[in-house]
């Protein structure tokens, strides 16, 4: 569940129509070539749908999607 | 000029130069807010002349030096008229000084409410800016800011400031769509250069190539080409409207 929102949010923002090439490994910067602005508006737009903030310093220390999916797990629960 | 039904925030919009903007981008059909500090009337003169050329138009209080106060004035604008499309960081005070004499108040104003407050606003209306992928932001900054001026150490400095910040937004933020552009003016005549004394306005006047001070319309032009998708091409400069008196 929150895989799939992190997953729509992403690809809206990076405009990316292959919704089901995104997995828990797939990299933000290295797979998906999204550039630092892209990175701090999934941020906010994460923010927005989770109602949590997310600091830089631990914003920085996504690898994968699946280090921001059990963040927010970890986060919210 | 495709400006019709924009929303434009012009900061310091109850007179001079920011009154002028906010008057010529109504008559191009935008909607406007102003914000002001202490000319609640002159503001209110500005909102109803802005309503009589049928757009809407409203005015918020705020200190643009004052984040809790920038903040409160995005979201009344955005709730009030929907996000902001353009705005005119104009909002600006002198506290001329020499720098023997000058106190670090003086500074503080000035760097405070000139570059400080460009930031917050810019700031304030970047994200929904950066959702829509379009937008425009013309920072008013002054010919003082390039060429330095004596007795304006902290006035020159925070334009210098300015004219940074734009530079740096225009490349940190292209990628969205949004243009930021400054705009130098030389000499205007408003309430600002008023305190001056009449032999060194005369003095001035023998600098300006074009032999006569700027008036507020010369700026308000170049803003509402700035504000308009005919200067979509245009990002990060800094235009000069100063009758020559830099060259």
């Amino acid at each position: 569940m929150i895989f799939e929102k992190v997953r729509n949010i992403i690809t809206d923002q990076l405009e990316i129509d292959d919704v089901e090439s995104i997995t828990m490994d797939t990299s933000l910067m290295n797979d998906l070539e999204a550039d630092s602005l892209d990175a701090v508006e999934i941020m906010m737009e994460l923010e927005d749908e989770f109602n949590i903030t997310i600091p830089d310093e631990d914003a920085e220390k996504f690898k994968n999607i699946g280090d921001i999916v059990r963040y927010i797990k970890n986060k919210i629960s | 000029m495709n400006l019709e039904n924009k929303v434009a925030l012009i900061t310091g919009g109850s007179r001079g130069i920011g009154k002028e903007i906010a008057l010529e981008l109504s008559k191009n059909g935008v909607n406007i807010a102003i914000s002001y500090i202490n000319n609640e009337e002159m503001a209110r003169t500005v909102i109803e002349q802005v309503r009589k050329n049928g757009v809407k138009g409203i005015m918020v209080k705020a200190n643009v030096s004052k984040e809790e106060e920038v903040l409160y004035m995005i979201k009344t604008i955005e709730e009030e008229l929907g996000s902001i499309d353009i705005l005119v960081n104009n909002a600006g005070v002198t506290k001329d000084n020499l720098l023997i004499r000058m106190k670090t108040e003086e500074w503080d104003e000035v760097i405070d409410v000139n570059l400080k407050g460009t930031y917050l606003c810019t700031k304030a209306v970047a994200r929904s800016m950066m959702k829509k992928r379009y937008g425009k932001i013309i920072n008013i900054t002054s010919i003082v800011g390039i060429t330095g001026n004596p007795g304006q150490g902290n006035y020159s400095a925070s334009k210098a400031g300015v004219i940074g910040f734009t530079k740096s937004m225009a490349k940190e933020l292209a990628s969205r769509g949004i243009r930021v552009n400054a705009i130098a003016p030389g000499f205007v005549e408003t309430d600002m250069t008023e305190v001056l004394k009449e032999d060194i306005k005369e003095e001035m006047l023998k600098t300006i190539p074009l032999k006569r001070f700027g008036n507020p319309k010369d700026i308000a032009n170049l803003a509402v080409f700035l504000s308009s998708c005919n200067s979509d091409y245009i990002t990060g400069q800094i235009i000069s409207v100063d009758g020559g008196m830099s060259i």
